[in-house]
């Protein structure tokens, strides 16, 4: 590959094509983005090269962490009632100059009430052109959080609560709340191709688009006005590479020099390529095994706790997830805050758990575990993983069977209250926020929907709607600690794993940080 | 010649129908549903469901919604992608040309080596020479595309660095389409390097591609020729004292050919089907890869409207290959 692009290069100079020497990036991606506004959809590879590349938001996760940290808004006041969030705006942001559109003003608070409104008015013509899916929006309920978004000046932004929620501020650092330009999709719709926004962004981020090859290449380069300056490299380049097996060659051949999702196989071998470093952090995210509580004899707790002990965990980490994974005690991952690392978790003991189920008077217990079809980051096989836990619970004197069906399926069936079996699937945090993982997955309001134990458990819901109400962390903190403790107690789940990130770069990469929340940004990437 | 193309063309009106019930219901009898796919553990309101459902027109019924997908074809127009909202006609034209490029390139290289070879093991039948032609084409027709493409950029690309190991063009060049072949574009771009590049891309995915259709056309080509070499005009051709060479390229290739070209012709469905697999291989940006994301995705505009304009190319080469026969051996012109 190297005489290749020599050789190309040496071609490209005589023809004077191309400029030389610029640094470049090029970046493995795993698919092809869906469009590039992020507000309209929800997958992590849309993300990646749209809001993560081209735009910013008014705070922002501090790379490598999910603390919340300023960027387009430079601070924020949450009023007492916690009714009012106010943001100030900085007010060197400039929106990026392309071919296809030149600002004719520096970022202002229009541009940020747009930003919303379009994903929020019924009268906004881009709500209008999606027809209101903007999916994660609607996900994370801001329709029915925000009552108004108010323009105090030019760089302040009032935003009115209809309840105080702790996660709110959070969620605006997420992916579907990237700003965008009034001004230029005003110009689109003056032209009558609003559409256009979504194949041309423009926004205020580290990159800038140049141009998409569908299905091969999408091409950046640096933004000159960028507000923490420019990049240190000049070209950013996703070469979408769906095989996994086929990046790795890539990363060897130095075809490109980041790639994500190694195959879990590969990465002991990538470990020992001089070229490569393997980065590797925890991943935000769980995986757990939910019992139906509504139903017999699932429904009481020492049962749960029973069969969470008569399955070996360790051995799951040691053969499903080949060592890139822990042990999950709570249902929330280490990094988080909040997490209660003083909870002992039922330990592995196949001859107590055998008692505890005589105890409870259960015998010959007959029960099904669901497997999902897809691997999925939080869970690299679901049919391996059942057929462990198949293996221990026969010895404990109970007969499961598994069950599996297609992944749009599997999603709906298991949500269903009557559903017959316990579930394994998992969930990869959002914003960082506890109540992103216990209020969704734990809370009343999942029941018959995300929380697949159909579990409402009324002195574990009232403690996680407190805690979203209130503004200090620390006091939240100790809510989630109580909680954990009640979910111990209760057993809900049998907590599997929380999973390990693995991201294979080439050596001459530097700063590169890996996002917990799942993303890939290369905002301060350098090449050596 | 021209009352046997219309007959021909009226043979495939109900092929076509066909091809759209099946295109229309395959899609729709596999479990899973574009909309819990795209909401993941997230999940989704009862509500909001019903709502997107609507909005996507699948509430109605699956006859109402059959005869919508004709009516649309029958106006070139097969709705818009559930991803990308971009129209499917529009998105499968702008992937088409890479897989033709590809499919072209693959097939070039399959009768180039293919037919040569079919040749000589046919004239040397018996000998050590026909054995391994023979021995090299059954290895190849029984090759899992996958693993030897694997292979292949393994040796070539990681160890021994001659060709890329996956994409269409380096990402040095951006040649704006104009044919959407880009070896033609860059050309007609007048960048040389551009040009370069892109062939030296089409490499490893073409001789992957072409190894199937290679092995076949080389059988053909043997048994073909054999038969032929036994009829008698070949004997009288030779007692008349042509050369071998003569008697071998001129009275009987070209009589061989005929079941060759048929065999040929039959290849290109199967360079469509192995264009699967070889381009998500090669992250080859053709409509293989785009096929299977859409189907991974349950995303029926795509996949019917897609199924409908393969299944359409693949007949209208056929029928062309039905009237090349007439072309090479005027026996069977109507």
């Amino acid at each position: 590959m190297k005489k290749t692009l020599l050789a190309a290069g040496i071609a490209a100079m005589m023809l004077g094509a191309t400029p030389v020497m610029a640094k470049t990036l090029v970046y493995c991606s795993e698919g092809s983005p869906e469009g590039f506004d992020p507000s309209l959809y929800t997958a992590g590879t849309t993300f990646d090269a749209s809001s993560k590349t081209i735009y910013n938001r008014l705070v922002q996760f501090k790379p490598g962490t999910t603390e919340v940290e300023p960027a387009i808004a430079k601070s924020w006041e949450v009023s007492d009632d916690g009714l009012t969030v106010t943001f100030h705006l900085r007010d060197d942001v400039k929106f990026q100059t392309t071919d296809f559109f030149t600002p004719s003003r520096m970022l202002n608070a229009d541009d940020v009430i747009w930003t919303f409104e379009r994903q929020m008015d019924e009268n906004n013509p881009y709500y209008k052109l999606a027809n209101g899916s903007f999916e994660y929006f609607n996900s994370m309920s801001m329709g029915d959080l925000i009552k108004s978004i108010d323009k105090v000046d030019d760089h302040t932004v009032k935003f009115e609560l209809t309840k105080p929620n702790a996660p709110f501020v959070a969620n605006l650092a997420m992916d579907f709340a990237s700003i965008h330009s009034k001004e230029y999709e005003q110009k689109l719709l003056d032209e009558g191709k609003p559409e256009l926004a979504n194949q041309q962004p423009l926004g205020t981020g580290p990159f800038q688009f140049v141009n998409y090859r569908e299905d091969a290449a999408i091409r950046y380069k640096a933004n000159p006005d960028y507000f923490r300056g420019k990049q240190p490299i000049d070209n950013l380049v996703f070469a979408i590479t769906s095989d996994a097996q086929v990046r790795y060659q890539k990363l060897m051949a130095g075809e490109c020099q980041v790639m994500p999702f190694p195959n879990p196989s590969d990465v002991e071998d990538m470990k020992q390529n001089d070229d490569i470093n393997v980065l590797e952090e925890a991943g935000l995210n769980v995986a757990y095994m939910a019992y139906n509580t509504q139903m017999a004899p699932f429904d009481k707790p020492e049962v749960r706790k029973a069969l969470n002990m008569a399955i070996d965990k360790q051995a799951i980490i040691d053969s499903v997830f080949q060592g890139a994974g822990q042990v999950a005690k709570n249902p929330i991952p280490p990094s988080m805050w909040g997490y209660d690392d003083d909870i002992k978790d039922d330990q592995y003991d196949p001859d107590k758990a055998k008692q505890m189920l005589k105890d409870a008077g259960v015998e010959n217990l007959k029960m099904n575990i669901w497997a999902m079809p897809v691997q999925r980051p939080y869970m690299p096989n679901a049919r391996r993983t059942a057929e462990l836990m198949q293996s221990d619970l026969s010895k404990v004197g109970v007969d499961a069977q598994i069950v599996t069906y297609e992944w749009g399926e599997y999603l709906k069936r298991s949500s269903d209250t009557k559903r017959d079996g316990a579930v394994i699937l998992g969930w990869t945090g959002d914003n960082g926020d506890p109540d992103n993982f216990m209020g969704v997955l734990l809370g009343c309001d999942g029941v018959g929907g995300a929380n697949r134990s159909q579990w409402c458990y009324k002195p574990f819901d009232d403690l996680i709607k407190k805690a979203r109400t209130l503004d200090n962390q620390d006091e939240r903190a100790k809510l989630y600690k109580q909680a954990q403790e009640i979910f111990k107690e209760q057993a809900p789940w049998d907590t599997l794993a929380h999973s390990t990130v693995f991201m294979p770069i080439r050596k001459e990469v530097t700063g590169y940080k890996i996002d917990p929340l799942g993303g890939h940004s290369f905002e301060g990437v350098d090449i050596e | 010649m021209f009352k046997f193309f219309l007959v021909k063309l009226a043979q495939l009106v109900p092929t076509f129908i066909g091809v759209t019930i099946v295109a229309f219901s395959f899609i729709r009898l596999l479990p899973g549903d574009p909309i819990l796919l795209m909401a993941g553990e997230r999940g989704i309101s009862a509500e909001r469901y019903a709502q997107l459902k609507s909005q996507m027109g699948f509430d109605r019924s699956l006859i109402v919604q059959y005869f919508d997908f004709l009516k649309g074809l029958l106006h070139g127009d097969l709705g818009n992608s559930l991803v990308t909202h971009a129209p499917v006609m529009d998105e499968f034209m702008s992937r088409f040309p890479a897989t033709l490029e590809l499919s072209l390139f693959a097939l070039a290289f399959a009768v180039i080596i293919g037919l040569p070879a079919g040749v000589l093991a046919a004239v040397k039948r018996g000998k050590t020479l026909d054995h391994t032609i023979m021995g090299i084409s059954l290895t190849g027709y029984s090759m899992p595309i996958f693993w030897w493409g694997l292979l292949l950029i393994m040796l070539f690309s990681t160890i021994l660095g001659w060709t890329p190991v996956s994409g269409r063009i380096s990402y040095m060049y951006f040649i704006e389409p104009v044919t959407g072949f880009m070896t033609i574009d860059s050309l007609i771009a007048g960048d040389w390097g551009a040009f370069l590049s892109a062939l030296h891309y089409l490499i490893l995915p073409s001789i992957v591609l072409g190894t199937i259709p290679l092995a076949v056309i080389a059988r053909q080509t043997r048994s073909s020729m054999l038969e032929v070499l036994g009829e008698d005009y070949v004997r009288t051709a030779r007692a008349k004292g042509l050369s071998n060479f003569r008697v071998i390229m001129v009275h009987t290739l070209r009589n061989a050919l005929i079941s060759v070209v048929t065999v040929i012709g039959l290849q290109v469905g199967l360079l469509l089907a192995g264009a699967i697999l070889t381009e998500t291989i090669f992250s080859w940006p053709g409509i293989g890869k785009w096929m299977i994301d859409a189907i991974s995705r349950r995303d029926y505009p795509s996949v019917q409207g897609g199924l409908v304009l393969i299944a359409f190319i693949v007949m209208i080469v056929n029928l062309l290959v039905d009237l090349a026969y007439g072309v090479i051996n005027p026996r069977i012109r109507h």
